[in-house]
């Protein structure tokens, strides 16, 4: 069939099975955006590019489907960096279609040009610049390939103008659908070498204080069953990081919920004196080891992860297994067959010990005195339904959200783990709820993050994608105030948010959404009810918080795991 | 400081599909991943693959690290360490030399052929010299003309292929 570049894009994405693309048109993606109005393809017109990155990263994450945005050159593709470093960090499946000058004039300073490929390469799985639209369907395909297969991760398709333009004949192309990929660079191994398997589970039978150390992997693998089935059979307590939110539900007994700088003093001790860690697709992260040299002293490793080079990176295995986390949890679990574990009594009981000592709390809030933020998000939680997407920005709120969040749903909780990119959560969210138009999705912003993204709040009203936000605003940048009150003699600089502009409520609802501001505790539960009751347009609930509130507990950055710091009316007691 | 002399170093073969870029992608890998080049020689072996031979700074990270990140480049086919001992390793040295003395010719030539060099031009007392070899000999070569005056330089990377078993 004979067709311009330009049409061979949406025929391509039509190809791929995409049914939406988030993206903002410009002078070199002009001819595609053309095609755009002759697709069987929902376009989402964002505010700005970076919403339409994080926008593909919830959509992929929520949905388990690639993720696309659109978008043109120049100013456009340097707006879509920090979602693609976000999602590559993230291992997040998506596509980028960026516009770039007319390929004769690449090199030369041209009006919009970029060096797309080149600033994005080392943010991206792989990139392309085509220089023949009769490539568009196969490049298209192994782009959405590579970007699913293996360790999933962003791939950008640089497409110059000439070759889209209906106008120019160098975009006449004959659509030819594309062939399976060969990629001889590119051959991801799924199955664990059997004699590691036998090897990992001998160390887990054997092992009297283990813990499974699960990380987003799992969900990228789609192997929560797996997990679960794994968990259960060998009664192994499971960590889920950040990252990895409702892989295991938190409601599991055997789940000790979050290890990490904030993690809870269970989940971050449970590791520091296991002896064997069993690590699903998690990457010892330095938020979630601490200071390395002191980190889970006597623990033997077994690392599974699908990216080779993950494996001994940070801290060598005893056994390593290359491999998808799903096929090598079940080729565990056939390896286990019906033997028994050791017995792990007396390590569940130091656990539970732990768990009754330093639960995750906070104290209650002075009467007459401020918002308590947990109080807001298990306030949410508990009036929302159990399978509500959770999106968050970066900072105190984030950490609150995921501890006391109760994640019983895997893909509920999207978060920029990572890169740490403030803004994350609006067009997350929208991204979601879009691809998940039934179910609740709740955005729990700071008030430094909803200003960095908040017009996305107009995508998502004109769009009619009716999402909700609650913004605890505690009038400070508190991630960054916690850490001067802490490491810089509370000598506070450039963190306050005070005011008295904006308002965040004239705000909101110049931007079409409901918006409620709530400072009284008597009325948190009205206005969720009311929030959760609003299908038909955006909401934005203002919970007016403490300022002063801090996130425990906390293993200042460069100390030891052990050196966890509870909160202050939690005794810490002397370990022996 | 003799460039055989240099810390520890690997040599990688790495085979990589003919693509635009790809050897920005190997080149960018090493720098954002704080890997050190010490020499990097790259040609096509036939239509479809180039060979790019990297020998590396073994102190800068461990050799299992980068070959495994390397190999997370899609255009990266195959990694091949080898193995100095028995691995077939060349490197080449240009060299222009402005003899001190008019009588140093013959000195020179022969010189060059013990060590199984060419003699790429001669004009009075200017001298164009190459030698292809292992770079220890290459190192030796290059001493032994220092006495002859070296005006110029240049050497390339090494390029090599795994022994025969
Ligand atoms: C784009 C970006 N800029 C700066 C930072 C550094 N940073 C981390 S948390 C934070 C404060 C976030 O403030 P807010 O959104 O109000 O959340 P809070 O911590 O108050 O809950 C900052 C500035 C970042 N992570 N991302
Ligand atoms: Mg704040």
């Amino acid at each position: 069939m004979e067709m311009d570049g330009g049409q061979a894009l949406l025929k391509a994405l039509e190809y791929e099975g995409v049914e939406v693309v988030f993206g903002y048109p410009g002078g070199a993606i002009l001819p595609v955006y053309d095609s755009v109005l002759d697709a069987g393809i929902r376009h989402v017109l964002v505010r700005h590019e970076q919403g339409a990155g994080h926008m593909a990263s919830g959509y992929a994450h929520a949905t388990g489907k690639p993720g696309v945005v659109m978008v043109t050159s120049g100013p456009a593709a340097t707006n879509i960096v920090t979602p693609l470093a976000d999602a590559y960090l993230d291992s997040v499946p998506m596509v980028a279609i960026t516009g770039q000058v007319p390929y004769g004039l690449i090199g030369t300073d041209a009006f919009q040009e970029t060096d797309t490929t080149g600033i994005t390469m080392s943010i991206t799985k792989h990139n392309y610049l085509v220089s023949d639209p009769n490539d568009i369907p196969q490049i298209v395909h192994e782009a959405f390939h590579i970007a699913t297969h293996g360790r999933p991760g962003p791939v950008l398709i640089d497409l110059p103008k000439n070759i889209t333009d209906a106008m120019n004949p160098d975009s006449k192309m004959t659509w030819r659908d594309p062939v399976a990929v060969d990629l001889p660079g590119f051959q991801p191994v799924l199955d664990g070498d059997p004699a590691d398997i036998e090897a990992a589970v001998k160390l887990l039978k054997d092992a009297e204080r283990p813990v499974i150390y699960a990380g987003g992997g799992i969900l990228k693998s789609r192997a929560a069953a797996e997990l679960q089935a794994l968990a259960e059979k060998t009664n192994t307590p499971v960590v889920t990081t950040l990252m990895a939110r409702g892989a295991l539900p938190d409601s599991h007994e055997l789940n000790l919920g979050m290890p990490g700088m904030h993690g809870n003093y269970t989940a971050v001790m449970a590791m520091q004196e296991a002896d064997l860690l069993l690590a699903l697709g998690s990457r010892f992260d330095d938020r979630v080891t601490g200071r390395l040299d002191s980190f889970a002293p006597d623990a033997k490793v077994v690392h599974v992860d699908i990216d080779p080079a993950e494996l001994g990176k940070i801290r060598h295995p005893d056994v390593a297994i290359r491999g998808d986390a799903k096929r090598v949890i079940a080729a565990m679990l056939d390896t286990l067959g019906t033997a028994q574990t050791a017995d792990h009594g007396a390590w569940r009981s130091k656990l539970s010990g732990w768990q009754e000592n330093y639960p995750l709390a906070y104290e209650p809030a002075e009467p007459g005195g401020k918002l308590k933020p947990q109080m807001v998000i298990e306030s949410i939680r508990d009036a929302s339904p159990k399978d509500t997407i959770v999106a968050s920005g970066v900072g105190q709120h984030q950490m609150w959200a995921s501890q006391y969040w109760t994640f019983d749903h895997a893909y509920t909780w999207l978060n920029s783990g990572g890169l740490g990119t403030m803004g994350y959560s609006i067009p997350a969210a929208v991204g979601a709820k879009a691809g998940m138009p039934d179910r609740t999705v709740w955005a729990i912003d700071g008030d430094g993050c909803f200003q960095m993204t908040c017009q996305e709040l107009i995508t998502a009203s004109v769009e009619n994608i009716p999402i909700k936000v609650a913004l605890l605003n505690n009038t400070y940048l508190g991630m960054v105030r916690q850490w001067q009150e802490m490491f810089y003699e509370n000598r506070l600089s450039e963190v306050d948010l005070s005011g008295p502009v904006p308002d965040y409520i004239k705000l909101s609802e110049a931007m079409g959404c409901v918006a409620i501001r709530v400072e009284d505790p008597d009325e948190v539960e009205d206005a969720i009810a009311r929030a959760n009751a609003i299908n038909d347009r955006p909401v934005v609930v203002e919970f007016l918080t403490e300022p002063g509130e801090n996130v425990y507990p906390m293993v200042p950055g460069g100390k030891s795991n052990s050196d966890i710091v509870v909160p202050p009316f939690q005794e810490k007691e002397t370990r022996s | 400081m003799k460039r055989s002399q240099l810390a520890e170093t690997h040599t990688l073969a790495v085979l990589v599909e003919n693509k635009a870029g790809v050897l920005a992608r190997v080149a960018g890998l090493f720098a954002r991943r704080g890997f050190n080049i010490d020499s990097l020689a790259v040609a096509p072996t036939d239509e479809r693959f180039s060979r790019i031979t990297i020998v590396v700074d073994a102190e800068s990270a461990p050799i299992d690290q980068i070959k495994k990140q390397l190999d997370k480049l899609i255009n990266v086919v195959d990694i091949v360490e080898l193995q100095p001992e028995s691995s077939a390793l060349r490197e080449m040295v240009l060299v222009r030399l402005e003899l001190p003395e008019d009588d140093q010719v013959d000195d020179v030539l022969q010189l060059v052929s013990g060590f199984n060099g060419a003699v790429l031009r001669v004009r009075g007392t200017q001298m164009i010299l190459s030698l292809s070899s292992r770079p220890d000999e290459l190192d030796s070569f290059v001493e032994k003309l220092q006495p002859y005056g070296i005006r110029e330089l240049q050497r390339t990377g090494a390029i090599a292929i795994p022994g025969i078993e």
